[in-house]
Protein backbone atom coordinates (compact mmCIF):
# COMPACT_ATOMS: atom_id res chain seq x y z
CA UNK A 1 0.00 0.00 0.00
CA UNK A 2 1.60 3.26 -1.10
CA UNK A 3 -0.88 5.74 0.41
CA UNK A 4 0.10 7.46 3.60
CA UNK A 5 -1.57 10.02 5.82
CA UNK A 6 1.15 12.53 5.06
CA UNK A 7 1.78 13.60 1.46
CA UNK A 8 4.61 16.16 0.89
CA UNK A 9 2.55 17.72 -1.92
CA UNK A 10 -0.15 18.64 0.62
CA UNK A 11 2.05 21.38 2.07
CA UNK A 12 1.41 23.42 -1.08
CA UNK A 13 -2.34 23.10 -0.37
CA UNK A 14 -2.03 24.63 3.10
CA UNK A 15 -3.92 27.76 2.06
CA UNK A 16 -7.00 25.66 1.20
CA UNK A 17 -7.67 25.58 4.94
CA UNK A 18 -8.69 29.22 4.52
CA UNK A 19 -11.47 28.47 2.06
CA UNK A 20 -14.16 27.95 4.68
CA UNK A 21 -12.82 30.45 7.19
CA UNK A 22 -11.12 33.18 5.17
CA UNK A 23 -11.01 35.82 7.90
CA UNK A 24 -9.37 33.49 10.38
CA UNK A 25 -6.86 32.40 7.72
CA UNK A 26 -6.05 36.01 6.93
CA UNK A 27 -5.47 36.75 10.59
CA UNK A 28 -3.34 33.64 11.01
CA UNK A 29 -1.20 34.57 7.98
CA UNK A 30 -0.69 38.14 9.17
CA UNK A 31 0.31 36.96 12.63
CA UNK A 32 2.50 34.14 11.29
CA UNK A 33 4.32 36.47 8.97
CA UNK A 34 4.87 39.02 11.76
CA UNK A 35 6.22 36.30 14.06
CA UNK A 36 8.91 35.28 11.58
CA UNK A 37 10.01 38.81 10.68
CA UNK A 38 13.34 39.91 12.13
CA UNK A 39 12.88 41.52 15.54
CA UNK A 40 14.90 40.97 18.70
CA UNK A 41 15.80 37.64 17.06
CA UNK A 42 17.10 37.29 13.52
CA UNK A 43 15.11 35.40 10.90
CA UNK A 44 17.80 32.73 10.95
CA UNK A 45 17.46 32.24 14.70
CA UNK A 46 13.67 32.08 14.43
CA UNK A 47 13.91 29.45 11.70
CA UNK A 48 16.16 27.34 13.96
CA UNK A 49 13.62 27.61 16.80
CA UNK A 50 10.86 26.63 14.35
CA UNK A 51 12.91 23.64 13.23
CA UNK A 52 13.32 22.50 16.83
CA UNK A 53 9.62 22.97 17.55
CA UNK A 54 8.74 21.16 14.32
CA UNK A 55 10.56 18.12 15.70
CA UNK A 56 8.94 18.48 19.10
CA UNK A 57 5.45 18.53 17.59
CA UNK A 58 6.59 15.97 14.98
CA UNK A 59 5.09 17.80 12.01
CA UNK A 60 6.65 16.44 8.78
CA UNK A 61 5.45 19.45 6.76
CA UNK A 62 7.10 21.83 9.21
CA UNK A 63 10.30 19.75 9.24
CA UNK A 64 10.55 19.94 5.42
CA UNK A 65 9.66 23.64 5.34
CA UNK A 66 12.00 24.72 8.14
CA UNK A 67 14.90 22.54 7.03
CA UNK A 68 14.76 24.43 3.76
CA UNK A 69 14.25 27.77 5.53
CA UNK A 70 17.22 27.15 7.84
CA UNK A 71 19.51 26.32 4.90
CA UNK A 72 18.28 29.34 2.96
CA UNK A 73 18.93 31.64 5.90
CA UNK A 74 22.51 30.39 6.16
CA UNK A 75 22.38 27.79 8.92
CA UNK A 76 24.46 24.67 8.58
CA UNK A 77 23.81 21.01 9.42
CA UNK A 78 25.68 21.27 12.73
CA UNK A 79 23.51 24.16 13.93
CA UNK A 80 20.33 22.47 12.73
CA UNK A 81 21.24 19.20 14.42
CA UNK A 82 21.89 21.05 17.68
CA UNK A 83 18.45 22.69 17.35
CA UNK A 84 16.88 19.24 17.00
CA UNK A 85 18.82 18.07 20.07
CA UNK A 86 17.46 21.03 22.02
CA UNK A 87 13.91 19.99 21.06
CA UNK A 88 14.66 16.35 21.88
CA UNK A 89 16.24 17.28 25.22
CA UNK A 90 13.21 19.35 26.21
CA UNK A 91 10.90 16.52 25.19
CA UNK A 92 13.03 13.99 27.06
CA UNK A 93 13.40 16.28 30.04
CA UNK A 94 9.68 16.97 30.06
CA UNK A 95 9.02 13.24 30.31
CA UNK A 96 11.66 12.76 32.92
CA UNK A 97 10.59 15.66 35.12
CA UNK A 98 7.16 14.03 35.36
CA UNK A 99 9.04 11.34 37.22
CA UNK A 100 8.81 13.66 40.20
CA UNK A 101 5.02 13.39 39.92
CA UNK A 102 5.48 9.62 39.82
CA UNK A 103 7.68 9.73 42.90
CA UNK A 104 5.26 11.98 44.78
CA UNK A 105 2.38 9.68 43.92
CA UNK A 106 4.35 6.54 44.82
CA UNK A 107 5.47 8.12 48.08
CA UNK A 108 1.87 8.98 48.95
CA UNK A 109 0.67 5.45 48.23
CA UNK A 110 3.51 3.54 49.74
CA UNK A 111 4.38 2.54 53.26
CA UNK B 1 37.82 15.68 -8.94
CA UNK B 2 34.58 15.59 -10.95
CA UNK B 3 34.97 16.00 -14.69
CA UNK B 4 33.15 18.55 -16.83
CA UNK B 5 29.94 17.48 -18.55
CA UNK B 6 31.80 17.91 -21.84
CA UNK B 7 34.60 15.56 -20.79
CA UNK B 8 32.06 12.96 -19.63
CA UNK B 9 30.13 13.37 -22.91
CA UNK B 10 27.02 13.94 -20.79
CA UNK B 11 23.80 14.75 -22.65
CA UNK B 12 23.56 18.07 -20.77
CA UNK B 13 26.86 19.25 -22.23
CA UNK B 14 24.75 20.30 -25.21
CA UNK B 15 23.18 23.73 -24.69
CA UNK B 16 20.34 22.75 -27.01
CA UNK B 17 19.58 19.68 -24.87
CA UNK B 18 19.52 21.94 -21.77
CA UNK B 19 17.20 24.46 -23.42
CA UNK B 20 14.83 21.74 -24.60
CA UNK B 21 14.87 20.08 -21.21
CA UNK B 22 13.98 23.32 -19.41
CA UNK B 23 11.33 24.25 -21.99
CA UNK B 24 9.65 20.86 -21.47
CA UNK B 25 9.17 21.30 -17.71
CA UNK B 26 5.54 21.68 -16.60
CA UNK B 27 5.80 25.13 -14.97
CA UNK B 28 2.83 26.96 -13.45
CA UNK B 29 3.63 29.97 -15.62
CA UNK B 30 6.02 30.89 -18.39
CA UNK B 31 8.65 33.57 -17.74
CA UNK B 32 7.20 35.65 -20.56
CA UNK B 33 3.73 35.54 -18.92
CA UNK B 34 5.17 36.63 -15.60
CA UNK B 35 6.93 39.55 -17.29
CA UNK B 36 3.70 40.42 -19.11
CA UNK B 37 1.76 40.47 -15.83
CA UNK B 38 4.42 42.76 -14.37
CA UNK B 39 4.31 45.12 -17.35
CA UNK B 40 7.88 44.23 -18.33
CA UNK B 41 7.43 42.30 -21.57
CA UNK B 42 9.32 42.52 -23.82
CA UNK B 43 12.19 43.05 -21.44
CA UNK B 44 14.34 45.99 -22.56
CA UNK B 45 17.71 47.32 -21.41
CA UNK B 46 17.77 50.42 -19.20
CA UNK B 47 21.37 51.32 -20.05
CA UNK B 48 24.72 49.55 -20.29
CA UNK B 49 26.65 49.83 -17.03
CA UNK B 50 28.76 46.71 -17.38
CA UNK B 51 30.58 44.96 -20.18
CA UNK B 52 31.12 41.41 -19.00
CA UNK B 53 33.62 39.37 -20.95
CA UNK B 54 34.05 35.66 -20.52
CA UNK B 55 37.64 35.01 -21.52
CA UNK B 56 37.34 31.23 -21.54
CA UNK B 57 36.06 28.07 -19.93
CA UNK B 58 39.32 26.75 -18.57
CA UNK B 59 39.42 26.49 -14.79
CA UNK B 60 41.55 24.76 -12.18
CA UNK B 61 38.39 23.71 -10.31
CA UNK B 62 35.34 21.67 -11.28
CA UNK B 63 32.56 23.01 -9.05
CA UNK B 64 29.34 21.02 -8.90
CA UNK B 65 27.10 24.05 -9.50
CA UNK B 66 29.13 25.62 -12.34
CA UNK B 67 26.88 27.10 -15.03
CA UNK B 68 29.85 27.33 -17.42
CA UNK B 69 30.78 23.64 -17.19
CA UNK B 70 34.30 24.93 -16.72
CA UNK B 71 37.26 22.75 -15.83
CA UNK B 72 40.89 21.92 -16.55
CA UNK B 73 39.89 19.99 -19.68
CA UNK B 74 38.13 22.95 -21.33
CA UNK B 75 40.21 24.62 -24.01
CA UNK B 76 37.97 27.49 -25.14
CA UNK B 77 39.93 30.73 -24.76
CA UNK B 78 39.22 34.19 -26.08
CA UNK B 79 41.46 34.77 -29.12
CA UNK B 80 43.53 37.89 -29.81
CA UNK B 81 41.11 39.39 -32.34
CA UNK B 82 38.12 39.10 -29.99
CA UNK B 83 40.09 40.36 -27.01
CA UNK B 84 41.19 43.44 -28.97
CA UNK B 85 37.61 44.06 -30.09
CA UNK B 86 36.36 43.81 -26.49
CA UNK B 87 39.01 46.26 -25.29
CA UNK B 88 38.15 48.62 -28.15
CA UNK B 89 34.44 48.41 -27.29
CA UNK B 90 35.16 49.15 -23.63
CA UNK B 91 37.80 51.83 -24.10
CA UNK B 92 35.98 53.66 -26.93
CA UNK B 93 32.66 53.74 -25.06
CA UNK B 94 31.45 55.24 -21.81
CA UNK B 95 30.55 51.88 -20.22
CA UNK B 96 31.64 52.39 -16.60
CA UNK B 97 32.62 48.82 -15.66
CA UNK B 98 34.46 45.89 -17.20
CA UNK B 99 33.62 42.56 -15.54
CA UNK B 100 36.11 39.81 -16.36
CA UNK B 101 34.90 36.27 -15.87
CA UNK B 102 35.54 32.68 -17.00
CA UNK B 103 36.35 29.77 -16.11
CA UNK B 104 39.25 31.08 -14.12
CA UNK B 105 40.11 34.26 -16.06
CA UNK B 106 43.64 34.21 -14.60
CA UNK B 107 44.45 31.22 -16.82
CA UNK B 108 44.07 33.33 -19.96
CA UNK B 109 47.58 34.11 -21.25
CA UNK B 110 46.73 37.81 -21.76
CA UNK B 111 44.90 38.31 -18.45
CA UNK B 112 47.56 40.62 -17.03
CA UNK B 113 47.61 42.74 -20.17
CA UNK B 114 43.82 42.88 -20.20
CA UNK B 115 43.76 44.24 -16.65
CA UNK B 116 46.46 46.78 -17.35
CA UNK B 117 44.88 48.14 -20.51
CA UNK B 118 41.33 48.23 -19.12
CA UNK B 119 42.35 49.94 -15.88
CA UNK B 120 44.59 52.20 -17.98
CA UNK B 121 41.42 53.58 -19.54
CA UNK B 122 40.61 54.91 -16.06
CA UNK B 123 37.54 52.78 -15.61
CA UNK B 124 36.34 50.30 -13.01
CA UNK B 125 37.44 46.70 -13.57
CA UNK B 126 36.06 43.68 -11.72
CA UNK B 127 37.75 40.30 -11.62
CA UNK B 128 35.72 37.17 -10.80
CA UNK B 129 38.16 35.11 -8.82
CA UNK B 130 37.85 31.53 -7.53
CA UNK B 131 40.53 32.27 -4.87
CA UNK B 132 42.67 29.26 -5.79
CA UNK B 133 43.92 30.12 -9.30
CA UNK B 134 45.92 33.03 -7.82
CA UNK B 135 47.89 30.47 -5.79
CA UNK B 136 48.93 28.33 -8.75
CA UNK B 137 52.63 28.27 -9.70
CA UNK B 138 53.22 31.03 -12.23
CA UNK B 139 50.15 33.00 -11.16
CA UNK B 140 51.10 34.07 -7.66
CA UNK B 141 52.16 37.53 -8.84
CA UNK B 142 48.50 38.28 -9.58
CA UNK B 143 47.31 39.51 -6.17
CA UNK B 144 49.93 42.29 -6.29
CA UNK B 145 48.96 43.17 -9.86
CA UNK B 146 45.26 43.30 -8.91
CA UNK B 147 46.08 45.57 -5.98
CA UNK B 148 48.39 47.81 -8.02
CA UNK B 149 45.72 48.29 -10.69
CA UNK B 150 43.02 48.66 -8.00
CA UNK B 151 40.89 45.95 -9.55
CA UNK B 152 37.77 44.97 -7.60
CA UNK B 153 37.96 41.30 -6.67
CA UNK B 154 34.70 39.36 -6.59
CA UNK B 155 35.60 36.06 -4.99
CA UNK B 156 33.54 32.89 -4.82
CA UNK B 157 33.13 31.19 -1.46
CA UNK B 158 29.97 29.17 -0.90
CA UNK B 159 30.20 28.97 2.90
CA UNK B 160 32.38 29.92 5.83
CA UNK B 161 33.06 26.27 6.72
CA UNK B 162 35.09 23.59 4.90
CA UNK B 163 32.42 20.89 4.68
CA UNK B 164 29.95 22.89 2.62
CA UNK B 165 32.61 24.65 0.55
CA UNK B 166 34.39 21.44 -0.38
CA UNK B 167 31.06 19.71 -1.15
CA UNK B 168 30.44 22.30 -3.87
CA UNK B 169 33.95 23.10 -5.05
CA UNK B 170 36.06 20.00 -4.40
CA UNK B 171 38.15 18.52 -1.59
CA UNK B 172 40.59 20.92 -0.03
CA UNK B 173 39.25 24.00 -1.82
CA UNK B 174 38.17 25.70 1.40
CA UNK B 175 41.69 25.64 2.89
CA UNK B 176 43.16 26.98 -0.36
CA UNK B 177 40.44 29.64 -0.57
CA UNK B 178 41.43 30.81 2.92
CA UNK B 179 45.03 31.10 1.71
CA UNK B 180 43.82 33.19 -1.24
CA UNK B 181 41.76 35.41 1.04
CA UNK B 182 44.70 35.88 3.41
CA UNK B 183 46.93 36.94 0.50
CA UNK B 184 44.33 39.48 -0.59
CA UNK B 185 43.71 40.74 2.95
CA UNK B 186 47.48 41.15 3.48
CA UNK B 187 47.55 43.52 0.49
CA UNK B 188 44.74 45.60 1.97
CA UNK B 189 41.83 43.99 0.13
CA UNK B 190 38.66 44.09 2.22
CA UNK B 191 39.95 46.85 4.52
CA UNK B 192 37.57 49.75 4.34
CA UNK B 193 40.21 52.48 4.28
CA UNK B 194 42.36 50.83 1.58
CA UNK B 195 40.07 51.41 -1.38
CA UNK B 196 40.81 47.80 -2.44
CA UNK B 197 37.45 46.12 -2.72
CA UNK B 198 37.02 42.43 -1.93
CA UNK B 199 33.46 41.23 -2.33
CA UNK B 200 32.49 37.63 -1.71
CA UNK B 201 29.93 35.63 -3.62
CA UNK B 202 27.98 32.74 -2.15
CA UNK B 203 25.83 30.28 -4.06
CA UNK B 204 23.70 27.89 -1.97
CA UNK B 205 25.25 24.46 -1.53
CA UNK B 206 22.14 22.64 -2.72
CA UNK B 207 18.66 22.96 -4.16
CA UNK B 208 17.47 25.96 -2.15
CA UNK B 209 17.42 29.72 -2.50
CA UNK B 210 19.93 32.06 -0.87
CA UNK B 211 18.97 33.92 2.29
CA UNK B 212 18.55 37.65 2.71
CA UNK B 213 21.83 39.14 1.59
CA UNK B 214 22.20 41.63 4.42
CA UNK B 215 21.45 39.10 7.16
CA UNK B 216 23.74 36.46 5.65
CA UNK B 217 26.49 39.06 5.24
CA UNK B 218 26.32 39.88 8.97
CA UNK B 219 26.72 36.21 9.89
CA UNK B 220 29.60 35.77 7.46
CA UNK B 221 31.41 38.90 8.63
CA UNK B 222 31.25 37.65 12.21
CA UNK B 223 32.20 34.05 11.43
CA UNK B 224 35.02 34.72 8.93
CA UNK B 225 36.65 37.23 11.26
CA UNK B 226 36.16 35.17 14.43
CA UNK B 227 37.27 31.86 12.96
CA UNK B 228 39.97 32.88 10.49
CA UNK B 229 40.62 36.62 10.83
CA UNK B 230 39.35 37.23 7.27
CA UNK B 231 37.74 40.54 6.32
CA UNK B 232 35.78 41.54 3.23
CA UNK B 233 33.64 44.40 1.98
CA UNK B 234 30.33 42.88 0.92
CA UNK B 235 28.76 39.50 0.43
CA UNK B 236 26.65 38.85 -2.65
CA UNK B 237 24.09 36.07 -2.51
CA UNK B 238 23.51 34.42 -5.87
CA UNK B 239 20.84 31.91 -6.81
CA UNK B 240 22.03 28.77 -8.58
CA UNK B 241 20.82 28.71 -12.17
CA UNK B 242 19.14 25.51 -13.33
CA UNK B 243 21.64 25.03 -16.14
CA UNK B 244 24.74 22.98 -16.87
CA UNK B 245 26.25 21.17 -13.88
CA UNK B 246 23.68 22.49 -11.40
CA UNK B 247 20.98 21.20 -13.74
CA UNK B 248 22.72 17.83 -13.64
CA UNK B 249 22.74 17.95 -9.83
CA UNK B 250 19.01 18.82 -9.74
CA UNK B 251 18.20 15.94 -12.06
CA UNK B 252 20.39 13.39 -10.32
CA UNK B 253 18.93 14.21 -6.91
CA UNK B 254 15.27 14.38 -8.01
CA UNK B 255 15.14 18.07 -7.12
CA UNK B 256 14.57 19.62 -10.54
CA UNK B 257 10.79 19.94 -10.49
CA UNK B 258 10.65 21.16 -6.88
CA UNK B 259 13.43 23.69 -7.47
CA UNK B 260 11.76 25.10 -10.57
CA UNK B 261 8.40 25.29 -8.76
CA UNK B 262 10.11 27.20 -5.98
CA UNK B 263 11.72 29.64 -8.42
CA UNK B 264 8.41 30.26 -10.20
CA UNK B 265 6.45 30.64 -6.95
CA UNK B 266 9.04 33.11 -5.65
CA UNK B 267 8.87 35.34 -8.77
CA UNK B 268 9.30 38.92 -7.61
CA UNK B 269 8.31 41.71 -10.03
CA UNK B 270 10.71 44.13 -8.30
CA UNK B 271 13.58 41.71 -8.85
CA UNK B 272 12.44 41.28 -12.46
CA UNK B 273 12.59 45.03 -13.00
CA UNK B 274 16.16 45.03 -11.69
CA UNK B 275 17.60 42.01 -13.53
CA UNK B 276 21.21 42.47 -14.55
CA UNK B 277 20.61 41.88 -18.26
CA UNK B 278 18.94 45.30 -18.32
CA UNK B 279 22.26 46.96 -17.52
CA UNK B 280 24.85 44.48 -18.78
CA UNK B 281 26.14 42.98 -22.01
CA UNK B 282 28.04 39.71 -22.04
CA UNK B 283 30.66 38.69 -24.61
CA UNK B 284 31.64 35.06 -25.11
CA UNK B 285 35.16 33.74 -25.76
CA UNK B 286 34.41 33.63 -29.51
CA UNK B 287 33.07 37.20 -29.61
CA UNK B 288 29.34 36.36 -29.66
CA UNK B 289 27.21 38.84 -27.75
CA UNK B 290 24.68 37.72 -25.13
CA UNK B 291 22.31 39.33 -22.65
CA UNK B 292 24.08 37.61 -19.74
CA UNK B 293 26.57 34.88 -18.89
CA UNK B 294 23.74 32.37 -18.37
CA UNK B 295 22.28 32.97 -21.83
CA UNK B 296 25.84 32.65 -23.07
CA UNK B 297 26.15 29.14 -21.65
CA UNK B 298 22.79 28.20 -23.17
CA UNK B 299 23.97 29.73 -26.47
CA UNK B 300 21.07 32.18 -26.64
CA UNK B 301 22.71 35.22 -28.30
CA UNK B 302 21.14 38.68 -28.23
CA UNK B 303 18.27 39.12 -30.64
CA UNK B 304 19.46 39.99 -34.13
CA UNK B 305 18.15 39.78 -37.65
CA UNK B 306 19.68 36.53 -38.77
CA UNK B 307 23.42 36.97 -38.35
CA UNK B 308 25.16 35.80 -35.20
CA UNK B 309 25.71 38.99 -33.18
CA UNK B 310 29.44 39.48 -32.66
CA UNK B 311 31.78 42.03 -31.17
CA UNK B 312 33.81 41.66 -34.36
CA UNK B 313 33.10 43.65 -37.46
CA UNK B 314 30.84 46.44 -36.18
CA UNK B 315 32.01 49.86 -34.99
CA UNK B 316 31.59 50.18 -31.17
CA UNK B 317 29.21 53.15 -31.38
CA UNK B 318 26.87 51.41 -33.83
CA UNK B 319 27.02 48.17 -31.90
CA UNK B 320 26.12 49.86 -28.61
CA UNK B 321 23.25 51.72 -30.22
CA UNK B 322 21.79 48.43 -31.46
CA UNK B 323 22.37 46.77 -28.07
CA UNK B 324 20.59 49.56 -26.19
CA UNK B 325 17.49 49.02 -28.34
CA UNK B 326 17.41 45.22 -28.24
CA UNK B 327 14.69 43.07 -26.71
CA UNK B 328 16.28 40.77 -24.11
CA UNK B 329 16.08 37.01 -24.73
CA UNK B 330 14.31 35.15 -21.94
CA UNK B 331 13.67 31.48 -21.17
CA UNK B 332 12.66 29.37 -18.13
CA UNK B 333 16.10 29.61 -16.48
CA UNK B 334 15.48 33.37 -16.07
CA UNK B 335 13.28 32.53 -13.06
CA UNK B 336 16.61 32.06 -11.25
CA UNK B 337 17.27 35.80 -11.41
CA UNK B 338 13.80 36.89 -10.30
CA UNK B 339 13.14 34.62 -7.31
CA UNK B 340 12.86 36.17 -3.86
CA UNK B 341 15.23 39.07 -3.44
CA UNK B 342 16.50 38.50 -6.98
CA UNK B 343 19.93 37.44 -8.12
CA UNK B 344 22.63 38.88 -10.31
CA UNK B 345 26.41 38.88 -10.64
CA UNK B 346 26.22 41.68 -8.07
CA UNK B 347 23.99 39.75 -5.68
CA UNK B 348 20.39 40.50 -4.69
CA UNK B 349 18.50 43.01 -6.83
CA UNK B 350 15.32 43.70 -4.84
Amino acid sequence: MSETYYDPRDLAKFSSIGEDAPELWKKFLAWYSAVFTEGALTEREKALIALGVAHAVQCPYCIDAYTQACLEKGSNAEQMTEAVHVAAAIRGGASLVHGVQMRNCAHRLSM
Amino acid sequence: MTLSLRKREHALSSSLAQREHLAGLPLASSFEDKLQQSGLFPLRPLRIDTLQINVGKQCNQVCRHCHVDAGPDRRELMGDEVLEACLRLFCDSDIPTLDVTGGAPELHPRFRELLERATGAGRHVMHRCNLTAILLPGYDDLPELLARRRVEVVASLPYYLPKQTDAQRGDGVFEKSLQGLRRLNALGYGRRDSGLVLNLVTNPVGAYLPGKQQAVEQDWRRELERRYGIIFNHLYTITNMPISRFLEFLEDTGNLEGYMERLVAAFNPTAAAGVMCRTLVSIGWDGTIYDCDFNQMLELPVASNGTRPSVLGTAPARLLEALRARPIQVAPHCFGCTAGAGSSCGGATA
